[in-house]
């Protein structure tokens, strides 16, 4: 197992995941298996090789600093689950 | 004659179009039929929304602008959308928990531009939660069964569009393909589909997974209903900074190009111990084929092709986990209840909304570009991705297109791949390289292994859709795959 269980709670915290109890023995043997499966790249020799960055190696489009969208502030909030006067509602984060 | 006596979901877009334009049937009459089609097949599990009132009303449209003279090059003609472009006042789910309850507010670029054209909407297909799977068995909404055998997976993660065109339940879908989930389903159903060059479709309103890999592409019977359909939904779009500003060309009129002169490179990689014996040789089969009619078989070698599958999960999942973020049950989709602070709404939103594959590539991402793992795997893989794309570089100085097999079985059994994430990853061998390039590709069906449908890959240079549409539409003039249904399925 290439990966621990401590490792695995770490990084669904990154992550921002809630595992069951029930969940973790399957996700560390699973991502395990993966980690060990991409690990084959280490052997690839990349010594003078520039990271890729964009697949057609072309840079981004700028475009004019212009408002093009209109304000649709009700729609998008019609799928929101809880909002108030226009803003979304979450729990409280400061005291 | 009527319109019964049409059989019209057996009929491809090409032929559809006549019979509209010869007052054989009214859009209605069609856009009902389908309808009736779709309640016949429901065994499939292929749709997760249908929508005959809004289909029923384009149709109208459709006919006015018929009887008027008018309309767009697709006007009348049957659509449905794989449930991850965003459709205005229609559910877009993504196949996922966490957006069961999501109506888009907006039209993605795609959906707006079909429709424009005058195409008719008759519902969302099934798919991978995500497009994360290539068997459509992470859905939340449950697995698409192959209609070749309902015991099987139709592959993923398109799976509801590919099973529906099989099925001669719609001629033509829209699909999306990161890694092969456009080509793979294809090749499992036998039908044709194709993935365009990076950037060549708007990504705008389709719901991210990998943003430097996917794309929008269709499904449908033959290379010339995609090619009518591509006619249509390629070209820049300014609210997607990635999509191409490149000339447009008439993908139909461009069909008549013979294969006589083409060079095809095949790739001795293609051909080893992972490829079904079977498969292998319907693919050679179909090689000899385009040979015989005149095209020049050459041999290219694709060195470093055999790490396109790691290579691929490194940075989808990296993509993946940035993307992802954006589900945290503020702004749209679940919601966890009674959340005792932010990070614990956060966190049980998202354990609860996300299966188990999502969560397993949303983790592996997170790993992968977390502090101290950040050079060995992500930036490592992205030096790796630029080794296979020169590969393809050198290849493309010598072939018009690459040719080899779609996938290294016929369709396998719902379930038989669940236990083990790399076997299911490994479904993706042959498709994969396309993506980490960004080059077009195209599966197109080339005859049965058993009972089961074989598919036939092109791939072509940046930009040379034209080329593998052509030649799909030669190899289909020339053979009659393309046309063989799986059968009644109700």
């Amino acid at each position: 197992m290439s990966l621990t269980k401590e490792q695995v709670e770490h990084i669904a915290s990154l992550a921002r995941l809630e595992l069951r109890e029930s969940e973790f023995d399957d996700v560390v043997a699973k991502l395990s298996r993966i980690v060990d499966f991409v690990d084959q790249l280490q052997a690839a020799p990349t010594d003078d090789v520039l990271p890729m960055a964009h697949p057609l190696n072309m840079t981004q489009r700028l475009r004019a600093d212009e408002v093009t969208e209109p304000n649709a502030r009700d729609d998008y909030q019609a799928n929101a689950p809880a909002i108030e006067d226009g803003y979304y509602l979450v729990p409280k984060v400061i005291d | 004659m009527g319109v019964n006596d049409h059989n019209l979901s057996q009929q491809t877009l090409a032929g559809l179009a006549a019979g509209l334009a010869d007052g054989d049937f009214s859009a209605r009459e069609l856009t009902e039929a389908l309808l009736e089609r779709i309640e016949a097949t429901r065994v499939l599990n292929a749709f997760i929304t249908v929508t005959p009132d809004l289909a029923l009303e384009q149709a109208d449209m459709a006919d006015r602008r018929l009887a008027k003279g008018e309309g767009g090059p697709l006007n009348g003609l049957p659509i449905v959308h794989k449930d991850l472009f965003c459709t205005r006042g229609v559910l877009t789910t993504c196949g996922s928990r966490i957006l069961d309850n999501f109506v888009s507010p907006y039209d993605a670029t795609v959906v707006e531009r079909l429709a424009a054209a005058g195409a008719v909407m008759l519902g969302k297909t099934n798919m991978d939660e995500f497009a994360m799977g290539s068997s459509n068995e992470t859905s939340n909404f449950g697995p698409v069964k192959n209609p070749w055998d309902l015991s099987l997976s139709p592959g993923g993660s398109s799976g509801g569009s590919a099973a529906v065109v099989a099925a001669r339940v719609v001629p033509a879908a829209t699909g999306t393909d990161t890694g092969g989930s456009i080509r793979q389903p294809a090749a499992l159903t036998g039908t044709t589909g194709i993935k365009p060059t990076y950037g060549r479709v708007s990504r705008y309103g389709m719901v991210a997974f990998a943003s430097s890999l996917d794309q929008a592409g269709v499904i449908t019977r033959s290379a010339e209903d995609a090619a009518m359909l591509l006619s249509v939904m390629a070209g820049h779009d300014p609210r997607d900074s990635t999509s191409v500003d490149h000339p447009v060309p008439d993908y139909v009129a461009g069909l008549e190009r013979p294969v006589a002169g083409m060079k095809i490179g095949i790739v001795r990689q293609h051909f080893d111990e992972g490829l079904d014996a079977e498969c292998g040789a319907r693919v050679r089969e179909a090689l000899d084929a385009l040979a015989a009619a005149g095209a020049e078989l050459v041999e290219v070698d694709l060195p470093n092709i055999g790490l396109s599958v790691p290579t691929y999960y490194v940075v989808a999942p990296a993509e993946c986990s940035s993307n992802l973020s954006r589900f945290d049950g503020v702004r749209f989709g679940h919601r966890a209840d009674d959340p005792r602070d932010l990070h614990d709404l956060y966190c049980r939103t998202r354990g609860e909304g996300f299966g188990a594959e999502v969560k397993r590539r949303v983790m592996t991402g997170t790993y992968v570009l977390s502090a101290g793992y950040y050079d060995a795997y992500y930036l490592k893989a992205q030096k790796v991705r630029q080794l296979i794309s020169e590969d393809f570089r050198r290849a493309f100085e010598k072939v018009d297109v690459i040719a080899g097999p779609t996938a290294p079985t016929t369709a396998f059994a719902i379930g038989e791949k669940t236990d083990d994430p790399i076997t299911m990853y490994l479904n993706d061998i042959y498709t994969i390289g396309a993506n980490l390039a960004g080059l077009p590709g195209i599966s197109i069906p080339c005859g049965f292994a058993g009972k089961l449908p074989v598919g036939l890959q092109l791939v072509g240079p940046h930009f040379a859709e034209e080329t593998l549409l052509a030649c799909a539409h030669q190899y289909q003039g020339l053979t009659d795959w393309h046309k063989i249904g799986p059968g009644d399925v109700s």
